[in-house]
């Protein structure tokens, strides 16, 4: 049995790692340059990135693979570089893992292509799951114990990411951003999304939300995840708050202790592998883990609760059942 | 699927008809009947330019109305804007030949940096689907680029996009540069990206933040009106 499955089995909640981004352009990195590339040429940096997560109580954390497909390397002039750069990022998780003195989950990340999928961008399923399978060979032959396909929009994507794990048969896990009034911005709702994870020949190991806009909108989707019924593990990894410019630089708005609430009602709304997204550092993830531990388990938070505690959601709804304004009535076609 | 016998004959439509049906052709991504239609009006003797105003520029406001309220998503705008590309095609030729007023010129591209390009990609096909001349500079694009390019093409609009917290700030050296060489009011400056808000776009000297291409075009219009008027 794999890793995941095995901790899945033995324990309530599992707490998932913060941002990449964030953290490696603290240690340096310059804006356009492919974080991948690290893998190779500063191992120390991404050890470190790796090491944070861990030393603030992460049972999982994500490999830094997110933009490793030919699709973006090709934007580096690196397209030849994949299998080299997914095995990289996985051998250096699996040494700090291996470490860590705890059972902990090296999690092999899989971003979107960027890519539109046919027949309204080039994008064909054939090449897309011959990109997903290169990259996915490269994190397991490092020593990735899952796959994470992450901050994905399209549910054609996501499916023919599922294909490709499936030629490899790796054990997975898939979460889609709703980031546009409550949905993907291809426009998929959470429980579409449930039913597509459901009809999916090798179901991943655990489906969810990652990124998005705030941690109230991704509480919303996740108690929409659950509403459907949807018989796997939840995943929630939400943005710690919303960017702001504040003197010339970027600052997330959410503090440790904003993150340690969302934690728990994420938890209380049904998720059960918890972590952060874009902005989330070590110092929320130590919030988030002692929130955890100390919190009882109590009842899911109502949307006034989450507005309370949270903020506000980006919309009124969040897309689900019926549209907030039907679609205009046309003459020809109804 | 829907019953034939409901299929509607575009040419035994009056005109005002006609258009309302191509409003919600363009909104369901017909391309060939927005095709079709564009050939009737111009055999019935129809400006190309009130062709692109009345029945395709208004079609996409409508579907820019949806998208920016949620009710529309990115794979319906992007099919709406095929069939509205569809109908361009024919009448561009057309309007160059009649002299008929342009929207506008503008130049886009994601900033230094910044390879995430979905967005600007929609931002320039809604653009064009409203009726503006695209000059895409594609992603990451160095200061001297976007300038060169607003020169060049004498545009009235330069377009920005960010993906990323870490290259928003560009944002604002491409506007300090405009400053500097004191060209800055001579366009319009729009910025767009999943991270912004008003709030940044105000702070770095913009005209504008957009939050979506449906808002990008109604903002890019309402200045290019301000502009013409003030033009006299």
């Amino acid at each position: 049995m794999d890793l995941l499955s095995r901790l899945l089995n033995e324990r309530d909640w599992l707490m998932a790692d913060g941002a990449t981004g964030t953290n490696l352009f603290n240690m340096g990195l310059e804006a356009g340059e492919p974080p991948e590339l690290w893998n190779i040429d500063q191992p120390d940096n991404i050890r470190a990135l790796y090491q944070g997560a861990v030393d603030s109580g992460s049972d999982i954390f994500l490999t830094n693979s997110f933009g490793g497909t030919a699709a973006r390397l090709k934007l580096h002039n690196a397209q030849d570089r994949v299998r080299e750069l997914n095995k990289a990022a996985a051998e250096l998780g699996r040494e700090v893992a291996d470490k860590a003195g705890r059972p902990v989950v090296v999690a092999g990340s899989v971003g979107p292509t960027g890519e539109i999928f046919e027949p309204l961008g080039p994008l064909s399923h054939a090449e897309a799951v011959e990109m997903f399978e290169e990259q996915a060979a490269g994190l397991m032959e490092g020593g990735a114990d899952v796959l994470w396909l992450e901050t994905i929009s399209a549910p054609e994507e996501y499916k023919a990411a599922a294909e490709a794990f499936a030629n490899l048969n790796a054990p997975w896990v898939g979460t889609m951003s709703f980031d546009t009034a409550g949905r993907t911005m291809m426009g998929m709702t959470s429980a579409a999304m449930v039913e597509m994870v459901q009809g999916v020949e090798n179901p991943p190991l655990g489906f969810g939300a990652n990124c998005g806009v705030g941690a109230s909108d991704l509480l919303r989707t996740i108690q929409g995840f659950k509403a459907a019924n949807p018989g796997l593990p939840i995943v929630a990894k939400g943005n710690a708050g919303i960017p702001k410019f504040v003197h010339g630089h970027i600052h997330y708005d959410g503090t440790p202790e904003l993150m340690g609430k969302y934690a728990v009602m994420v938890r209380d709304s049904g998720a059960r592998i918890i972590g952060g997204c874009c902005g989330t550092m070590p110092a929320h993830l130590v919030a988030m883990r002692k929130a955890l531990e100390e919190t009882p388990a109590g009842p899911a938070p109502s949307d006034e609760e989450i507005v309370a505690a949270l903020g506000g959601f980006s919309s009124d709804s969040d897309g689900t059942g019926d549209a907030p304004v039907a679609k205009r009535v046309r003459r020809r076609r109804k | 699927m829907s019953d034939q016998e409901d299929d509607l004959i575009l040419d035994e439509l009056d005109d005002g008809e006609l258009v309302l049906q191509m409003h919600d052709d363009l909104y369901d991504g017909m391309a060939d009947e927005i095709s079709e239609a564009v050939h009737i009006l111009l055999k019935r003797g129809w400006t190309p330019y009130d062709i692109l105003t009345k029945a395709l520029v208004e079609g996409m406001r409508i579907v820019g109305i949806d998208f920016r309220d949620g009710i529309l998503f990115v794979p319906e705008v992007l099919l709406a804007a095929g069939a509205m590309k569809k109908g361009m095609h024919i009448l561009k030729p057309l309007l160059v030949e009649t002299g008929a007023p342009q929207l506008g010129k503008m130049v886009i591209g994601t900033v230094k940096g910044d390879i995430h390009d979905i967005g600007k990609n929609l931002v320039a096909m809604m653009m064009e689907g409203a009726g503006f001349e695209i000059i895409d500079l594609g992603i990451n694009n160095p200061v001297e680029d976007y300038i060169d390019a607003l020169k060049r093409e004498d545009a009235d609009i330069l377009g920005m996009s960010a993906l990323l917290t870490t290259t928003m700030p560009y944002m604002k050296t491409v506007i300090d540069t405009m400053v500097e060489q004191g060209i800055r009011d001579d366009y319009i400056v729009l910025v767009g990206g999943a991270p912004l808000n008003e709030e940044f776009g105000k702070a770095i000297g913009s005209d504008a933040y957009c939050r979506d291409a449906a808002v990008a075009v109604e903002t890019a219009k309402e200045f290019m009106a301000r502009k013409h008027n003030q033009a006299g």
